[in-house]
């Protein structure tokens, strides 16, 4: 990152003890690769007063040891720290594949979602896992990633009544996101399809099958696989 | 194994240690004491790490029966406090013995108690830390409020050196509180006026308080722009959704959010404000970073010579 892109780094107080860098306003993988650089470059150089970091689609919230140091501290490294940086070494993130049964029995909305944007199911589900989708940032719950960016033609808004209990391992969409839900929860989302991947083990190592910065791509499976893979319908 | 043996969870009690930090990455929230200054009084009265495990109870109800011989304190929220039906002090070490009975009674003054034990509750970490976060089924003994018949492990504690806050150090929880906040993240996104609203007027604890956020009701708060791309959201932030009531993202917030704030409540006053029950007047005020750097400093520094007396 060049000095002048530096300068289009915004750094924002949000706390006593945490800034905010916003690296663009949009969702963009050129901007997601920014934060995810900063990620890398700023656990270095903050290793003695970092807390946790939040990064998210075009910003990265740094969370630090006030009795460590100060704001001031935090923004001279932050700002070394990425004035430093070379241009064009943002990672493209692991390519991750995830299994899907997409079906009207695993995805209660894949056939309302397919008539709301005049195309088959068949379409639906070949649009959905042509697509490679980025993991833009995690949270919601523990292990909830999301991903973009969906296209166009299959982009839908949430639900107008949320369902409260959605299954572990839906595959969804909402506007241009898709994510799998880690577990079952309330949700909003547009249904159409399960994951057999848990997307959140606690007794795992890592607990999380991605991170932020991964590229996915969903990996069309049959009813048998699905279930030989452990999935639960 | 021994330890304690819940007669009565109480209406939430929840194992807590300082929290989970460093996991935001893949979801997982804080957790930990909502009042962080009388949970650190109760592991320093019983010479405990700073970070032992002990139990928050939010407004009273706890009866438990002790399996071994050790030493208990209740810091935090004024609950009366009976070991086998005799009332004793809070904020003050006590000695219990295997059989005896632990009554903690419904808060006068206050939401939240600390009840530490000698060496902590020894409860297996997850993530990090003990924190239970009932949201996601971390932590604690199995993701969740304390149950009756529970067995809240902790080992037996020789004869040790034990403590009692003086009355004159502890905590006011009926006085008024101005809380602190310091403007940021979207503060741009408020006008001066409605900036000056939020400052000027009083609002109200909501019966919608929890670990994850305080609701507040009073005077609607209206930022130029509906909702922001989800980013990260620090302890202490007050996000206005679009009812423009403000909330106050405590312990057990989400991790990432879209609503625009106006800026963050310093974690002193956060504890404070999780000391108010639904219905209590809160009024803010603004600080600058650097001032609020300064009392945190004062603070620690405060808590370090703040001698308590030995028993």
């Amino acid at each position: 990152m060049s000095q002048t892109e530096y300068q289009t780094t915004r750094v924002e107080i949000a706390g006593e003890n945490a800034l905010i860098l916003y690296f663009g306003e949009k969702t963009d993988p050129a901007v997601s690769a920014k934060v995810q650089q900063a990620v890398d470059a700023l656990e270095t150089v903050l290793a003695d007063v970092l807390i946790d970091m939040v990064p998210s689609y075009a910003s990265l919230l740094v969370i630090f040891n006030p009795l460590a140091c100060d704001h001031l501290e935090v923004r001279r490294r932050i700002r070394t720290a990425l004035s430093d940086q070379a241009a064009g070494e943002a990672s493209e993130g692991r390519l991750v594949s995830l299994p899907a049964y997409y079906s009207t029995e695993s995805g209660p909305d894949l056939e309302d979602l397919a008539s709301r944007a005049n195309l088959s199911v068949e379409e639906v589900i070949k649009i959905h896992s042509e697509m490679e989708y980025r993991v833009y940032a995690i949270g919601f719950a523990p292990g909830f990633a999301y991903l973009g960016e969906v296209d166009e033609r299959i982009a839908a808004p949430r639900l107008s009544t949320p369902r409260q209990k959605v299954p572990r391992g839906a595959v969804a969409i909402a506007d241009r996101q898709t994510a799998v839900y880690p577990a079952v929860s309330p949700g909003g989302w547009n249904l159409i399809g399960l994951c057999p991947t848990r997307m959140f083990n606690p007794d795992a190592t890592p607990s999380m099958p991605v991170q932020v910065g991964d590229r996915i791509r969903f990996e069309p499976i049959e009813r048998d696989e699905f279930l030989s893979l452990g999935g639960e319908l | 194994m021994s330890g304690f043996k819940v007669l009565q969870p109480g209406l939430l009690t929840l194992i807590q240690d300082a929290g989970r930090i460093g996991q935001h990455r893949i979801g997982l929230t804080t957790g930990g004491p909502l009042d962080s200054n009388a949970f650190a009084w109760a592991n320093r009265l019983l010479n405990n790490d700073g970070n032992a495990t002990a139990l928050e109870i939010s407004i009273g109800g706890l009866v438990m029966e002790a399996q071994c011989d050790t030493y208990i304190v209740l810091t935090g929220a004024a609950m009366p406090l009976k070991i086998n039906g005799t009332e004793q002090e809070g904020w003050c070490a006590h000695k219990v013995q295997a059989g005896d009975r632990i009554d903690v009674g419904f808060s006068s003054a206050g939401a939240r108690a600390y009840l530490a034990v000698s060496g902590g509750f020894t409860v297996a970490k997850s993530f990090t830390s003990t924190a239970t976060v009932t949201r996601e089924g971390i932590g604690g003994l199995n993701g969740e409020k304390l149950q009756q018949g529970d067995i809240l492990p902790a080992e037996s504690a020789a004869d040790q050196q034990v403590y009692r806050l003086p009355e004159a150090f502890r905590p006011d929880y009926t006085a008024a509180v101005s809380l602190r906040v310091i403007t940021g993240y979207q503060q741009d996104a408020f006008s001066d006026v409605q900036k000056r609203l939020f400052f000027s007027s009083e609002y109200k604890v909501t019966d919608r308080a929890d670990r994850m956020g305080y609701r507040l009701e009073g005077p609607q708060i209206t930022p130029s722009i509906d909702g922001i791309l989800s980013e990260g959201i620090c302890h202490g932030a007050i996000q206005v959704p679009a009812d423009g009531q403000p909330i106050v993202l405590l312990n057990d917030r989400q991790t990432i959010g879209g609503y625009p704030k106006i800026g963050s409540m310093i974690a002193m006053d956060t504890a404070r404000l999780t000391q108010l029950l639904p219905g209590s007047a809160v009024s803010f005020e603004e600080i600058s970073i650097d001032a609020a750097h300064n009392l945190r400093c004062l603070e620690q520094a405060r808590f370090a010579r703040t001698e308590p007396e030995a028993l």
